[in-house]
């Protein structure tokens, strides 16, 4: 188990210098001086030489790939050509160092500092809710085949599959805040700051998300346990006598789960890149919104920063769900 | 345990059993009129083609099939003289694994792929053993393993059913079947899924199983070769319908309809040359939704009477006939059956 584990972690962090690199050069790629763009009106070629040199533009490639690399790991000094009483002025850029924003000039870690925990609240709160309900849902309908029930949620869950999430969020506005005014209009607090108010301010992400991915989940849970109960396996454990509820709950739903948490795994680690338009209806500072951001304003830093950590989450979701399905299934071969 | 019935009943009595499916496309006439009866420490091999309502005659004696709209069950199945027909789904529950127990064909699919081999068994001990500790019944895992010839069973019962060979599983199962001595097992299609070898293991093994706990096996098969091993009387099904049924003798060297004829003679078991006399019987099995009028067979039958009948116009009773505890569904004259088998099937060599 612990070479298997070892074996997948070595793969995910190579799949990481890969992403890092090809992101890297994707950026470099791209013609546009940011230099230029943010320069202002008194605009000489001096100033766009010095911001040239402040951002490191002006250098070579694998000059820049490595300090980069170097600033995420190790941290580093960022000698901006200025001067201050005499003394040039160096600037500290603290690990993990992802450069200067070039729109506010500020680090992109304090950026991305702010933007994940609003993104991390309004997705794990979500994920939690609509495994859950997916995942009651899917199981119900499943053990009430054909009745009102199972064609209630069946129907409930094509609503919520086929309605894109900025619709049922503008909706939920409209109705929560707009039109009744039971709920403020979401601003987000730090749930160090006041809980109830960040739990507040998340309800309706919250909700909007958890609609439109328990939908999914309900559909998908409910084909598997389907599955699962016409299984050689579950009339065996009606042959030994075991109550339909234990049949159901025990040997049922442990078989008929273990896909869906693979697909709530890698889900996890894609939403925690980001929920841009979630964040973005709702007011919501976090991560998809500053990406969204970053594009418009061409601010390659962070974009290159929430483009890597996205990738992170998202491997490292994956060794997560590759590991526990090992557990899970002893039938996988670990190696 | 307090009343030991002295009357001679047999420990399980089916009384014409039938068993409806309703489905889109009709309704499914899956079992229609079986009757038989099976006393203790005898075995009875049920055979018949694929589709001919073996496994949904043995669900029924199990309680296994779900009740409800779709599925219309009649006539008696007493199990120890109480009616696993008109009892609550809690009754027959409380009686399964405990009185009487399956086997099944394809044991890597009929076990957990999730659970050990010892916890699948735990499971069906401490269903009707509540009060027994977590020790006592692995202890009982372990002996039942040992039992059915697994060898170091106390290393093997935290296996996982993939570590384990299709014979060992099917013993697995076996030990599992077995583990509350249930008075009535039930294996259906046991060996199908083995190879020759293993297969005749595992038929040793139940034959010793029996000696020892003194059960009632019903061992149902489409291969007439694995009755022949283990059997004490016969089964032929067709179509939902008994077409022949006698004593594993009878059926093996003076079989009397058509159909058993032919699947006498397509059994590649009971050749000496596996190459040579084989006649498949020509046709498909019918469809339990459209079950041919009259005999279910005579669409397919080289002996049937026809213009005017009465093959296709009338369901053949099952007779018995001049041999004790011997009874035929065939319109043929019993002297014109017993001339046919002996000038044309038993040259075949089947029954030397
Ligand atoms: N639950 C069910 N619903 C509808 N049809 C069924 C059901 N179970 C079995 N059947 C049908 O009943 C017939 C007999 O099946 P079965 O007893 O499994 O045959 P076999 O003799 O091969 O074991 C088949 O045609 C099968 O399709
Ligand atoms: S009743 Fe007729 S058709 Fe049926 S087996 Fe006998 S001879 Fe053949
Ligand atoms: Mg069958």
């Amino acid at each position: 188990m612990l070479r298997f584990i070892i074996k997948r972690v070595l793969a995910a962090l190579l799949t990481l210098v890969a992403i890092d690199v090809i992101t890297f050069v994707m950026f470099f790629a791209i013609p546009s001086s940011p230099a230029e763009a943010n320069c202002g009106k008194n605009c000489t070629p001096e100033t766009i030489a010095r911001v040239n040199h402040y951002l490191g533009v002006d250098r070579p490639f694998m000059v820049q790939f490595a300090e980069f690399n170097r600033g995420i790991f190790l941290g580093r000094d960022v000698d901006g050509g200025r001067v201050l009483n005499g003394k040039p002025v160096i600037d500290h850029c603290h690990i993990p160092c992802l450069g200067y924003s070039f729109k506010t000039q500020e680090q992109v870690t304090d950026v991305i500092g702010r933007a994940l925990p609003v993104t991390t609240s309004i997705v794990i709160g979500a994920a939690v809710l609509w495994l859950v309900t997916g995942v009651g849902l899917g199981v119900y309908s499943a053990l009430h085949r054909g009745k009102f029930g199972d064609k209630f949620a069946i129907g409930v869950s094509l609503v919520g599959t086929s309605m894109p999430v900025y619709f049922f969020a503008l909706l939920l506005l409209s109705i929560f805040v707009f039109s009744t005014g039971l709920l403020p209009y979401p601003q987000y607090t730090s749930i160090a700051t006041n809980p109830a108010k960040w739990a507040l301010a998340l309800i309706l992400p919250w909700i909007a998300l958890t609609f439109v991915q328990a939908a999914g989940y309900a559909r998908y849970s409910r084909s598997q346990m389907l599955e699962t109960l016409s299984e050689d396996y579950i009339r065996t454990a009606r042959a030994i006598g075991l109550p339909a509820r234990t049949v159901h709950l025990r040997h049922a739903l442990r078989a008929a789960i273990t896909p869906v948490i693979t697909l709530f795994g890698l889900d996890l680690g894609a939403f925690l890149g980001g929920v841009a338009i979630t964040e973005t209806i709702f007011g919501m500072h976090g991560m998809g919104w500053a990406s969204v951001q970053a594009a418009s304003d061409l601010n390659l830093p962070v974009i290159m920063a929430t483009v890597l950590i996205a990738s992170v989450f998202v491997v490292i979701m994956n060794v997560i769900v590759d590991v526990l399905y090992a557990f899970i299934d002893p039938r996988v071969k670990l190696s | 345990m307090t009343t030991q019935s002295t009357t001679a009943q047999p420990y399980l009595v089916v009384e014409d059993l039938k068993v409806r499916f309703t489905t889109e496309d009709g309704v499914v006439r899956a079992v229609d009129g079986v009757s038989f009866e099976l006393p203790r420490g005898r075995t009875l091999g049920i055979v018949g083609e694929s589709g001919s309502g073996k496994s949904v005659t043995s669900m029924a004696v199990m309680g296994l099939h779900a009740r409800g709209k779709r599925t219309e069950i009649a006539g008696k199945i007493l199990v120890n003289g109480k009616n696993i027909v008109t009892m609550t789904d809690e009754e027959t529950r409380k009686m399964r694994g405990n009185d009487m127990a399956m086997v099944f064909q394809d044991p890597l699919s009929a076990l957990h792929p999730f659970y050990t081999i010892g916890r699948q068994i735990t499971t069906a001990y401490k269903v009707h053993h509540p009060r027994a500790s977590k020790e006592d019944a692995r202890k009982r895992a372990i002996e039942m393993l040992d039992r059915v010839g697994i060898p170091e069973p106390h290393r093997r019962v935290d296996q996982y059913p993939h570590e384990f060979s299709g014979g060992m599983r099917q013993r697995a199962m076996i030990a599992m079947a077995l583990v509350n001595n249930p008075a009535l097992l039930i294996a259906d299609e046991p060996t199908t899924a083995l190879d020759v070898t293993v297969q005749a293991q595992i038929l040793d093994l139940l034959t010793d199983l029996q000696k020892e706990f003194n059960s009632a096996i019903i061992m149902i098969t489409h291969d007439l070769g694995v009755i022949s091993q283990i059997a004490d009387e016969v089964l032929v099904m067709y179509a939902g319908r008994v077409a022949e049924h006698g004593s594993i003798e009878q059926v093996m060297r003076s079989a009397q309809h058509p159909y058993a004829w032919g699947l006498l003679e397509s059994i590649p078991s009971l050749h000496g040359d596996p190459e040579e006399d084989l006649k498949p019987i020509k046709g498909n099995p019918p469809s339990l939704i459209n079950v041919p009028s009259g005999c279910a067979f005579h669409p397919r039958c080289p002996y049937r009477m026809m213009n005017p009948g009465p093959c296709d116009l009338e369901v053949p009773q099952l007779l018995a006939i001049s041999q004790p505890g011997h009874s035929v569904a065939c319109h043929l004259p019993e002297d014109r059956r017993v001339a046919i088998y002996t000038n044309e099937v038993s040259e075949v060599g089947v029954a030397q």
